[in-house]
């Protein structure tokens, strides 16, 4: 065998082993992974819904909308319903706030079906640590002045942060975080508002995974 | 190998060769997530997991690793052992796989594991290689528990935050010192300076020992030192 064929299957064979040990560790852990991921959906939805009671679990009742659609966000916005005896009684929107000060940063907003807030959790982001992740609420209480609120209260354009005339507290030391945060969850509430009657009545997305 | 070589070669590993003290190996991870003490601790057995593995299978597999593939053979090794070790993290410690994020995929890319492979494993038999491995290994996951700790003390002051990222369960704030600390240790900067003034600790601790030795034997001066 010349010297590079010799090469080339010493390689290959190695590869195969290497390829059979991740796959039966991903044999191994797969129900693992799956159920701990489901276990922190319902966990991390919850919080979003401020002990609204309804029947039933949340993460069944997923809806993907593939982009483009109008809420924040440049990958597909997923959405959780929550019915009560079959009737709506809220959603819950995972969106993107795409101008975060060190990257995008995952929302999970919760709103009755008349359209008020009944809470924002943050799901994902990089912000500075001690400045822009005080949005996260392990850090501080920020994200919980938004229950209760709706379009409307305050008005549409005073949904900002204070220093930009809006109605809310900002964070000292950071401002480009919570002005994301903010407009993100304003550019949904009006989607909600635009969208209620469909987001309801659309069929689960199959498969969520 | 005699307990006494094992201890040798884990002292080379902790100390002497220490891969963040003197190689000054691995840093982007390092410096990234040493925040605090339970983020050094879960990278560093990460770490110490894939590294280890990737010792023995190289060293076991050295005599049909040809020498102009073998790079590509250790990256494709040391890759597959991390996405083991993620997986197994994922299932185990889902809590701290949240928490280092990016960086234990990028585990793959410490230059202290395929080091180690080519300088150590490709030449030396299994159970040598599993040593080095060790001991590299609890030399990384020391130094980065000792910044973590370091860190976490100044930057939040709190101790041992967060433990239930490897216990699962309810949040732990840890041992809390005051209400915030001096947030300039867990940004950028501050792991910088830790580590500066971790190498600097070794080498004034290493060249004090020296001069110890140097006293107790004045007629061997100028002989090449203990490093």
């Amino acid at each position: 065998m010349t010297s590079v064929a010799r090469s080339t299957l010493s390689l290959g064979i190695i590869a195969a082993i290497c390829t059979a040990m991740v796959a039966a560790t991903w044999l191994l852990t797969r129900d693992r992974i799956a159920a701990n991921e489901q276990a922190w959906l319902e966990r991390s939805l919850a919080p979003a819904l401020g002990g609204l009671a309804f029947e039933g679990t949340i993460s069944m009742s997923r809806l993907d909308i593939p982009p483009p659609h109008g809420l924040p966000g440049a990958e597909a916005a997923i959405v959780y319903r929550v019915y009560d005896g079959g009737r709506p009684r809220a959603a819950l929107l995972t969106v993107t706030a795409r101008d975060g000060y060190a990257g995008p940063i995952r929302l999970l907003l919760g709103v009755t079906v008349d359209g008020r807030v009944t809470g924002l959790r943050i799901l994902r982001h990089r912000e500075t640590p001690g400045l822009g992740d005080r949005i996260d609420q392990a850090k501080s209480d920020w994200v919980l002045q938004f229950a209760g609120h709706a379009l409307g209260d305050p008005p549409l354009e005073r949904w900002a942060i204070r220093s930009d005339g809006g109605a809310f507290d900002q964070l000292s030391g950071a401002s480009v975080t919570p002005r994301a945060v903010i407009g993100a969850v304003r550019q949904t509430l009006v989607y909600f508002d635009a969208h209620r009657d469909e987001l309801f009545s659309a069929p689960a997305t199959e498969d969520a995974s | 190998m005699t307990p006494a070589g094992w201890l040798e070669q884990l002292k080379v590993g902790l100390w002497r060769d220490n891969p963040g003290l003197v190689q000054l190996l691995g840093l982007c991870p390092l410096l990234a997530v040493t925040t605090s003490a339970v983020n050094g601790f879960g990278l560093g057995i990460a770490t110490l997991a894939v590294l280890t593995a990737s010792n023995a299978l190289v060293s076991a597999t050295r005599r049909w690793i040809y020498r102009e593939v073998r790079i590509p053979t250790y990256v494709l090794i040391i890759a597959s052992l991390v996405t083991c070790v993620e997986l197994l993290m994922k299932a185990w410690v889902p809590g701290l796989d949240r928490s280092l994020g990016i960086f234990i995929p990028l585990i793959v890319t410490n230059c202290a594991i395929v080091a180690r492979a080519e300088v150590y494993a490709s030449r030396h038999g299994v159970r040598k290689s599993l040593a080095d491995g060790l001991g590299m290994g609890l030399g990384f996951t020391a130094l980065l528990v000792a910044i973590g700790l370091f860190r976490e003390l100044i930057g939040s002051a709190t101790l041992f935050g967060r433990l239930d990222l490897l216990t699962g369960g309810e949040p732990l704030p840890g041992l809390v010192l005051a209400d915030g600390g001096w947030l300039l240790a867990i940004l950028p900067p501050g792991a910088f300076f830790a580590l500066a003034l971790a190498v600097a600790g070794k080498n004034v601790i290493d060249r004090r020992r020296q001069q110890r030795l140097r006293d107790a034997m004045p007629g061997r001066t100028g002989v090449a030192g203990t490093r």
